[in-house]
């Protein structure tokens, strides 16, 4: 599953640069949460969008994705987990893997504040794949804390592998399994030595040998560590080339201001730029 | 030569005693098949020095079970029949070639 560009983020960022790659007859696969699920989503009127006033956040998405899909771009929903340079770049969404030439960041703001006791634990009971590690908690208590639209749905999937599931977020789920139980809580710390005892919830534990977290996304930084942000943004020049060779950035993620204008904008200039690498690549070889 | 261990052949090489680098997967694990190309160059690179091999964690359960095996990928090294060091989740290749060479 070989693409020329992957582009992480379905936002206007990510649509902008999957069509400018598109323009130049590159193949581009864009990873993402469903649109409909993006910030973007749920303003109600974008009044300063050029020569499309009064439009809802999803109206312009839904025109975004639609201009994107017609240039050929492929789409894959769902949320890439980790990332690792090798003969270009593989990313995995579940337990698929995708490889790219070239790499455009477009995830917009990925709010990631860590829970306390979160990375000493990770891979110690903590983890961010159902996919990957459920099999390995057959039979056995986890707690998973929901924080992206498909968390419920993972639970689900916890259960079904016979996991003793209970599910914490701050906003009663929907379409969580009814025999699952839920914990509404807010302040959640990760307890455990050597590994994962419980769960604190609003100061009360709940025993659990495994710590499911599942965030809308994992943030680039956490994707690819070597990667350079300044004042906790992707750091870009203006040909949106980061610090990595081969990776672009572009949209909320590079920073301020948050307006999708720009996001259009930078989205392009990364396309551009990826395509001009790509294309050097090519005459190297 | 990369090795697929069973339990019994798992057994017998910790046994020997030698420098080994163990990828505990599955192939239903993203990430897991993501790092597969990477244990595999390292070991041709290795060959003769290093004993690499896999443990598939649906078939041997018990092995996954008895080092504590709670994400994968997860790679254990071993030498003199026990653990020296783990590397849980995907790294890039130089992360194991440290402790690879730090332990020859």
């Amino acid at each position: 599953m070989d693409h020329d560009i992957i582009i992480l983020g379905a936002g206007p960022a990510g649509f902008s640069a999957a069509v400018g790659a598109r323009g130049r007859d590159k193949s581009v696969l864009v990873i993402g949460n469903r649109f409909q699920d993006s910030p973007l989503a749920r303003a109600e009127r974008v009044d300063n969008y050029l020569g499309l006033p009064g439009r809802t956040g999803l109206e312009l998405l839904e025109e975004f994705h639609r201009h994107a899909d017609q240039a050929g771009a492929e789409f894959v929903t769902g949320r890439a987990i980790s990332l690792m340079a090798w003969e270009g770049f593989l990313v995995t969404v579940g337990s698929q893997v995708y490889r790219g030439e070239a790499l455009i960041l477009a995830p917009g703001v990925v709010r990631q504040a860590k829970y306390p006791g979160e990375m000493e634990l990770l891979g110690r009971g903590v983890s961010y794949c159902a996919t990957c590690d459920g099999m390995l908690y057959r039979g056995r208590p986890v707690a998973v804390v929901g924080r992206s639209p498909d968390a419920p749905h993972e639970a689900n999937y916890l259960n079904s592998l016979g996991c003793q599931v209970v599910y914490v977020a701050s906003q009663p789920p929907m379409g969580l399994d009814k025999k699952i139980p839920f914990v509404r809580a807010n302040h959640l710390v990760v307890k455990g030595e050597e590994k994962v005892t419980a769960l604190e919830a609003d100061g009360a534990e709940i025993p659990c040998d495994g710590v499911f977290i599942l965030r809308q996304a994992v943030a680039p930084t956490d994707l690819l560590p070597t990667l350079e942000t300044e004042n906790g943004v992707i750091r870009v020049d203006r040909n949106m080339a980061t610090n990595v060779q081969g990776v672009f950035a572009a949209g909320d993620c590079t920073g301020g201001p948050l307006q999708v204008s720009k996001a259009v904008g930078e989205g392009h200039v990364a396309a551009l730029s990826a395509c001009e690498y790509l294309d050097q690549l090519a005459n190297k070889n | 030569m990369m090795v697929h261990f069973s339990r019994e052949g798992f057994e017998k090489a910790l046994n020997e005693g030698k420098l080994m680098m163990v990828d505990f997967w599955a192939d239903w694990c993203g990430p897991c098949r993501m790092l597969g190309p990477v244990i595999e160059d390292l070991a041709e690179k290795y060959e003769g020095k290093v004993v690499v091999g896999k443990v598939n964690v649906d078939d041997e359960q018990e092995l996954a079970i008895r080092y504590g095996v709670m994400s994968i990928p997860t790679v254990i090294f071993f030498k003199d029949g026990k653990e020296i060091d783990r590397k849980v989740g995907v790294m890039p290749a130089d992360v194991f070639t440290k402790v690879l060479d730090a332990n020859q």
